[in-house]
């Protein structure tokens, strides 16, 4: 590991003017930073801690926005009561990652800015054109069982890993980030690029800048809501193919509905099409169906990863029919 | 030309480790786990894979349970730890759950368990040991190579009933 200056300034703007030094870094929970520097993945050569900042940490569930700030640990938001109650989507999203030392530790703001899993990526070596810049791609011509389906480009095949902003994504929220120019907000769904030329820029974050917060707009969607997880193992283990499913509906028509996959994609990923399959009919066997099919529609497998395509649909399938209630969770 | 070597950042630490005080200057790149085995002399904590993944490192920090191996030592300053040694109650002797795993033979070599046990004890305080699957389910970050798991569980199960 590379020797750094540790710093814990105690406000934003104390935060964002070291980011402005040479060779900073942002740490929060640890559980991606300390791996991946001491992998070499990362070399910062100043440590600027966020655990000081208060305004980082709050909180607050009640009212027409929900607020999630970025120094929150997964856990403290996996226990809201508001959560638990109106938007089990987002507490499952949680619960299913990681495990309880690692949720203790982990920041809702660290998840959202995790890096991939892709074995090529972590090991420093292989052709990477995430890690080096035109070095090539090993997974695509390697093992990419883990690797996307949807979103990847001839420079890149790597999965977005977090469970918690595939459930973000689906309930339409936002990234708030301060800098000394000030804040601005983007929507989940664009601040993730894809890796098209360019892997090795991931988010529209300037290296200057600070996630503050995740604003949720408040939603009646939330209530009938499921985070569906297929992996290898039953528990602690990435997905394989990921759902959160969110369904509004009346009289057994559904009347709103939201679908995002995780475990699929080279960022997080919306299925509006799959959506417009539910929207306006009564929710049924063959709807739900519809709605898998049409979230894979347009996805493309790798030498080992057909598996995605096949169980895929089916996910989605079950996860909607869990938000509509015909099936248990 | 010779590489260039980077002279190491040294940070004073202070923090409490099952109740005693320490104070340290160490090289802010050390982990609360090395700090642990290897500044305090605390061995009873393990390293396993030393990245995240196997739970071996349990300890206390501030009450939760966490990663020693990637938690760096400097920001446990001025917070209260406790290690697997820290157990015993202030009359000495086996914590139940030690206890508990020693009557259900929930050990084989050994190494994972003080993190399991670390880990178990904070699992029944979040009263996350109400059923078996919750168990398996809440203690699923601290892996067992001898999967001694089935003792492991019914250890876990019985000082969570009698606790």
């Amino acid at each position: 590991m590379q020797p750094f200056q540790y710093e814990r300034p105690g406000t934003l703007q104390e935060a964002a003017q070291a980011l402005t030094g040479d060779g900073a870094a942002l740490l929060a929970g640890g559980t991606t930073l300390v791996d991946l520097m001491r992998s070499g993945l990362a070399a910062p050569t100043r440590l600027i801690d966020l655990s000081g900042i208060e305004e980082l940490r709050v909180l607050s569930t009640a009212g027409p926005t929900l607020h999630f700030g970025a120094l929150v640990p997964m856990t403290d938001a996996a226990e809201d009561a508001v959560l638990l109650r109106e938007y089990p989507a987002l507490c499952q999203s949680l619960l299913q990652g990681a495990s309880q030392q690692i949720r203790n530790m982990a920041t809702l703001g660290g998840n959202l800015l995790q890096r991939t899993r892709c074995g090529y990526f972590r090991d420093g070596v292989s052709p990477c054109n995430k890690r080096l810049p035109g070095s090539g791609c090993a997974a695509l011509a390697g093992h990419n069982r883990d690797h996307a389906v949807l979103g990847g480009s001839p420079q890149c095949v790597a999965v977005y890993p977090s469970d918690w902003v595939t459930a973000l994504v689906a309930f339409d929220a936002e990234i708030e980030i301060y800098s000394l120019e000030g804040c601005r907000r983007l929507p989940v769904e664009t601040f993730f690029r894809e890796p098209a030329e360019s892997p090795h820029i991931e988010t529209e974050i300037r290296p200057v800048e600070i996630v503050t917060a995740i604003r949720v707009p408040a939603t009646a969607a939330g209530v009938r809501s499921t985070y569906l997880k297929l992996r290898d193992r039953q528990s602690y283990a990435f997905a394989l193919v990921s759902a959160a499913v969110a369904l509004r509906m009346e009289d057994g028509v559904v009347t709103e509905a939201r679908i995002a996959l995780g475990g699929v994609a080279t960022r997080p990923w919306r299925c509006r099409d799959a959506e417009r399959e539910l929207v306006g009919h009564p929710l049924s066997l063959a709807t739900a169906a519809r709605a898998g099919e049409a979230a894979f529609a347009g996805a493309s497998a790798l030498a080992d990863n057909g598996v995605k395509l096949r169980l895929g649909p089916q996910v989605v399938a079950q996860a909607v029919r869990i938000a509509g209630g015909s099936d248990r969770a | 030309m010779p590489p260039q070597t980077v002279d190491p950042v040294m940070v004073a630490v202070t923090l409490e480790v099952n109740g005693i005080g320490y104070g340290r200057t160490i090289d802010s790149r050390m982990t609360l786990l090395d700090l642990l085995r290897d500044g305090l002399a605390l061995t009873g904590t393990k390293s396993g894979c030393n990245q995240g993944t196997c739970g071996a490192c349990t300890i206390h920090l501030d009450g939760r349970r966490i990663l020693a191996c990637l938690t760096l030592a400097v920001t446990a300053a001025g917070r209260r730890v406790t290690t697997i040694e820290g157990l015993s109650g202030p009359a000495g002797g086996l914590h139940p759950m030690q206890q508990a795993f020693i009557d259900h033979d929930a050990l084989q070599c050994g190494y994972c368990t003080p993190g399991q046990i670390m880990s178990a004890v904070a699992c029944v305080g979040e009263g996350h040991a109400a059923s078996d699957a919750e168990i398996r389910e809440y203690m699923s970050g601290n892996l067992c190579r001898c999967a001694a798991y089935p003792n492991i569980l019914a250890a876990i199960r019985s000082a969570a009933q009698t606790g």
